[in-house]
């Protein structure tokens, strides 16, 4: 069953990207893409591998700043505002725009301090005012149950799925606007990718969400906009419902079907 | 059809359940022909050979479903091949109907008194049952070839039959008021009519879902009328 949109009343632009040019070194890796990523939507970005999915995540929170001879070219307008300016105070933005990567990444620390550890950079809150917090992320990233009573424990000591969704209540607790994922549960079971599934449904009422996944099906289960990419354009851009019953361009229906391109 | 899937045993999948549609609608045509012409030679030998086949042609409707389960199950079909599985079960389940109501005819011919002479009425169904074993091969033709237009001349002729059985209607109607000994096979004749009438619109149907599997969208619900329901009631109300 593909996740309905929610009323069209409730959607706002909320990142606008105008013809964006990536460069590794001299090699060109996305060829000026357009679009635009809605106010609580999830949108699920598809494609072959190297077809430049991920690195239009990267651009997102400009995470290519951290490499040399990486270059972004076009406008990435965060509500209006450019987030490719010089300018731009890069702590900020990574506030603002959370991403969750492929394998989960909890750091060597406790449960709570992984959560905390985030929510200390940016605000001085008292004790109790920081246990509300971890337990409202950890709640959000639908593991609160799980570990209520070892809050203590090392991150590391949490399975696989566990992992990833401390990965998702950390991302949550500095409260951003926008959450990225990059193939969120690739490296996870049928059932914590459900649960990171849920947990992604829940959060699309309070953010903007962007995707990238190998997976079709989870596509088209989690997002209400659906962008195929290749070879570093965007091939074709529509409903998640309208994509994976009825797409209109011929790569794309040879891609998500599985033929030969 | 589009490229080949990187799995071919998916190809060989789905190319077999296009195979079975296509051997099923060929057997439920046959059927529907003998039916019409039981009919007409008033063959009682060949009435009952169609409703003894009735049997096989669900049987093979149920291995279309099961089949058509096992793709979805292994393959998580998206797109073209998922238009293309949920159109096996449909045309599957408007062909095995269509085989229900050509049994239905034949029991009907068995059912009409073998001393009494038919009158010329039965031209009539005849000749309406030309038009809709012309349409349900037409619209499987369109099924193998995934012709939306073809389907689309299919769900645009249906009026036509429409209009005769109305007419046929009245006919029947007229027989039975002028002498009651009429009313019998009047009653057969137009039950018979009627079933001809239905298989007019299983085949819109079928035309419909050949549509969809071809462009992904849907025909508009209301679709041109020939003879209308309400026409015959009004008929009624006036006799």
């Amino acid at each position: 069953m593909l996740t309905m949109p929610l009323p069209k009343t409730a959607t706002k632009v909320k990142v606008s990207i105008n013809n964006l040019k990536f460069f590794y070194g001299s090699s060109i890796a996305l060829k000026g893409i357009n679009l635009e990523l809605n106010e609580r939507e999830v949108t699920a970005f598809i494609g072959p591998s190297g077809c430049g999915k991920s690195t239009l995540l990267r651009v997102l929170n400009r995470m290519y700043d951290l490499y040399p001879n990486q270059r972004a070219e076009g406008e990435v307008l965060l509500d209006g505002e450019n987030i490719l300016s010089p300018k731009q105070d890069l702590n900020l933005l990574r506030s603002r725009i959370g991403m969750v990567f492929q394998k989960p990444t909890p750091f060597p620390m406790s449960i709570y301090d992984n959560i905390a550890f985030g929510i200390k950079l940016y605000e001085k809150i008292s004790k109790s005012e920081m246990d509300g917090r971890v337990e409202a992320a950890l709640k959000r990233g639908a593991l609160w149950n799980e570990v209520k009573d070892k809050l203590s424990d090392n991150g590391l000591s949490l399975s696989g799925g566990q992992q990833q969704r401390l990965c998702i209540a950390r991302t949550v607790a500095i409260k951003p606007e926008v959450i990225l994922f990059d193939e969120p549960c690739s490296a996870l079971d049928p059932v914590s990718t459900a649960k990171v599934e849920e947990t992604i449904d829940e959060l699309r009422t309070d953010y903007t969400i962007a995707i990238v996944t190998h997976n079709m099906q989870q596509a088209a289960r989690v997002s209400q906009k659906t962008a195929f990419m290749y070879l570093g354009e965007l091939m074709e851009f529509d409903d998640t419902q309208k994509i994976f019953t009825s797409p209109s361009n011929k790569r794309t229906q040879d891609y998500i079907t599985g033929r030969f391109g | 059809m589009p490229a080949q899937h990187t799995v071919s045993a998916f190809d060989t999948e789905l190319k077999d359940l296009s195979q079975s549609i296509a051997e099923m609608g060929g057997l439920v045509e046959k059927m529907l022909g003998d039916s019409a012409d039981a009919l007409q030679r008033r063959d009682t030998v060949l009435a009952r050979n169609v409703i003894e086949r009735d049997a096989r042609i669900d049987a093979i409707q149920r291995e279309i479903e099961e089949k058509a389960i096992m793709v979805i199950a292994r393959r998580q079909p998206m797109a073209v091949d998922l238009r293309e599985i949920i159109g096996a079960i449909r045309t599957a389940s408007d062909l095995e109907r269509i085989g229900d109501l050509a049994k239905n005819i034949a029991k009907r011919t068995l059912a009409i008194d073998t001393a009494v002479t038919l009158p010329k009425v039965v031209t009539g169904i005849v000749h309406m049952s030309q038009l809709v074993l012309a349409q349900l091969k037409t619209v499987l033709d369109s099924y193998v070839s995934r012709n939306a237009e073809r389907a689309v001349a299919v769900w645009n002729r249906d009026g036509e039959i429409d209009a005769i059985y109305t007419s046929l209607f009245r006919e029947l109607l007229t027989y039975m008021m002028e002498d009651p000994r009429n009313i019998g096979f009047s009653t057969h004749l137009l039950f018979t009519a009627k079933n001809f009438e239905r298989v007019g619109d299983h085949a819109t149907n079928i035309a419909e879902t050949v549509y969809f599997m071809a462009t992904g969208s849907t025909l508009p619900s209301d679709r041109p009328k020939g003879g209308s329901v309400t026409e015959i009631s009004s008929l009624t109300s006036v006799l």
